[in-house]
């Protein structure tokens, strides 16, 4: 209702730089929280939250880690998927192997694939634009080649390992509920450092990179050290979520859950939920994950309630209905805000700035 | 103002700039000293930002050497030269076009500051008490430049006159030794002009800040610089205070000239 700044005013800098500077906004989150922490694990179903919520949370995390780079830095990258892949053997190995304990494998997992895409991330010294992202692309290949060839990563050409039972000092991380607030503890940690790193000093040297680099370079920003190191983030997210998502979704590391069309998909997300948000990261998972369960449920929905679909269309029409009621949405919602949904939420949230007194 | 005593804090030494069979710039030498507005004319072509993109480290003379504060900077890539105190601006204007003005003018203390990627990510203490104490250096260049109303507009969505200005902030944040200012008045009506011209006075009176600026306006270079640099197809044919400048036949034969009496 009363959502707006007017009348709150700021008497120091550091109010004035506070991350959420309207009221409403504060409290609007702390309630998120809480509904997401304590109400959704008691209210939902397993199905629920092994199908929407777990991996709706990792692939938050995944486009969050490309937002930085793509978004934030101005990077291409086609390889986002082969940097999760990275990530997932990384931590069953650990897990599995070495009796890592499981936090600790994850962020392990994250400084190796760090140090991965930072080495890809190299060319971006000298290319910009499509061709950086043809020659990402060839980091998901190379990726993909060396996981299904290294015996002692893949164990085999078959390239699955399964992950074993989940336990964290004493604490047996079994059923889904469990795997859903662990997985929400680390996105939650890694979504709030990521937006303070964007909205500070390395942040603003990012931007800088994405808007104009001459000008950046001429004001003392070193171009190496900071593409550098927004492929090391970007990467280290990404494979943060890789071990995310075997350990706390699959149950175990198969490359094929890794494969270029992941890499499109992440790229889709940071696209249509906004280059440069850190909330945008966030829709657009949530569009991308949910959007498909939601068309399916819609359908069968009307398929048996009201109408019997098989009865006008053939049964592999069905499913393709779907594709292409998702292709359409994707697209209106492009046409409408090609800034993203992050984008349109602002938009909103400026009209009701102002609501219900427009003038 | 101290005009040629002292201790130069730049020293440009013989340079040579080719771009294929161009010659850019043959044999240019000159001096800078603290505290002098130093200007920079010539016909267009004449070479004047190439000089001034060799003094930031854009590009490298050869033959030819670059001293700052006395200590050789021929080869530095431009973010050292950054560091040393250099700051600049360009003439199509290269402010980050997606971020606030306020957010453009904190990249300019970027070399003051310090927060790497985990203070800058944990935020609170040490990082938040950096962006604190830079933030108000950066607020008195919001409030030097008349420039508060549009702290939080995205730069990209101010008109010209104020892009302008935000980039000066942006350099002026850095707090530099050595500030070069490429036509900074291009395009402004009478008004923008004027403005920059106290801009730039107050910047070098209040502020301390050495100036070197490349201007079109022959009206503004006269009045407000201290020394004045000609280049004709990247030569260099007259240097000297104002008044030498306007009465020197050869600036008169090559510039002045083509535009009738000034």
């Amino acid at each position: 209702m009363f959502y707006r700044e007017t009348g709150v005013l700021k008497t120091t800098y550091a109010k004035d730089m506070e991350l959420f500077p309207i009221p409403l906004d504060k409290a609007g989150f702390v309630v998120v929280m809480v509904l997401a922490f304590f109400v959704i694990p008691l209210v939902s179903s397993h199905y629920m939250l092994v199908s929407i919520f777990i991996p709706f949370l990792v692939f938050s995390l995944a486009a969050l880690g490309l937002n930085i780079l793509t978004g934030y830095a101005g990077q291409l990258s086609l390889g986002h998927a082969g940097f999760m892949a990275v990530g997932a053997y990384a931590t069953v190995v650990m897990y599995n192997r070495y009796d890592v304990p499981i936090p600790v494998a994850l962020l392990g997992s994250g400084l190796i694939t760090a140090a991965v895409g930072s080495v890809f991330g190299l060319p971006s010294l000298r290319i910009k634009g499509f061709y950086l992202a043809v020659s990402t692309l060839a980091a998901q290949l190379i990726i993909e080649w060396v996981i299904t060839h290294v015996k002692w990563i893949s164990g085999g050409v078959y390239s699955t390992i399964d992950i074993r039972a989940l336990e964290f000092m004493g604490w047996q991380i079994d059923t889904a509920a469990e795997k859903y607030q662990f997985a929400l503890i680390f996105v939650v940690i890694m979504a709030f450092f990521a937006k303070n790193v964007v909205r500070s000093r390395i942040g603003r040297a990012w931007m800088s990179i994405r808007d104009m680099d001459v000008a950046s370079e001429i004001i003392g920003i070193s171009q190496f050290k900071y593409k550098m190191l927004a492929f090391a983030v970007s990467s280290f997210y990404a494979g943060v979520a890789g071990g995310l998502l075997v350990a706390f979704y699959y149950g175990s590391a198969n490359i094929e859950e890794f494969h270029l069309l992941v890499s499109f998909q992440i790229l889709g997300m940071v696209i249509i939920g906004g280059m440069g948000s850190v909330l945008g990261s966030f829709l657009g998972a949530g569009f991308i994950v949910l959007l498909p369960i939601f068309i399916n449920l819609t359908i069968s929905f009307v398929n048996h309630r009201i109408v019997d679909l098989s009865k006008v269309f053939t049964l592999d029409l069905i499913a393709n209905v779907e594709n292409m009621i998702f292709g359409a949405l994707i697209i209106f919602f492009l046409a409408v805000e090609p800034f993203g949904l992050a984008r349109l939420w602002n938009t909103i949230k400026d009209y009701l700035r102002l609501w219900p007194f427009p003038y | 103002m101290p005009d040629g005593v002292g201790r130069p804090l730049l020293k440009v030494n013989n340079v040579y700039v080719s771009f294929g069979a161009l010659q850019a710039l043959l044999g240019v030498s000159l001096e800078i000293y603290p505290g002098e507005i130093f200007a920079i004319i010539g016909p267009n072509g004449a070479g004047k930002t190439t000089l001034i993109n060799v003094i930031s480290g854009v590009y490298h003379p050869s033959p030819g050497e670059v001293f700052f504060e006395g200590k050789e900077r021929t080869f530095m890539p431009p973010h050292h030269v950054a560091a040393l105190g250099i700051a600049r601006t360009f003439q199509n204007v290269a402010l980050f076009k997606g971020m606030t003005t306020l957010d453009n003018l904190m990249v300019g203390r970027h070399l003051q500051m310090r927060s790497g990627l985990f203070a800058s990510g944990v935020y609170w203490g040490w990082g938040q008490k950096e962006e604190i104490a830079h933030r108000k250096v950066v607020e008195d260049v919001i409030d030097f430049l008349e420039i508060e109303a549009i702290r939080k507009a995205p730069a990209g969505m101010l008109p010209y006159g104020l892009q302008k200005r935000v980039e000066l902030g942006r350099a002026l944040a850095a707090e530099p030794k050595l500030l070069l200012l490429d036509e900074p008045m291009a395009g402004m009506n009478l008004e923008e002009k004027e403005d920059i011209a106290r801009f730039i006075l107050d910047a070098n009176e209040e502020r301390g800040t050495t100036i070197c600026l490349i201007e079109h306006d022959m009206g503004v270079v006269m009045d407000i610089s201290d020394r004045i640099l000609v280049l004709d197809y990247g030569r260099k044919i007259a240097e000297g205070a104002p008044e030498e400048i306007r009465s020197n036949p050869e600036v008169i034969k090559a510039y002045l000239g083509a535009h009738g009496k000034k």
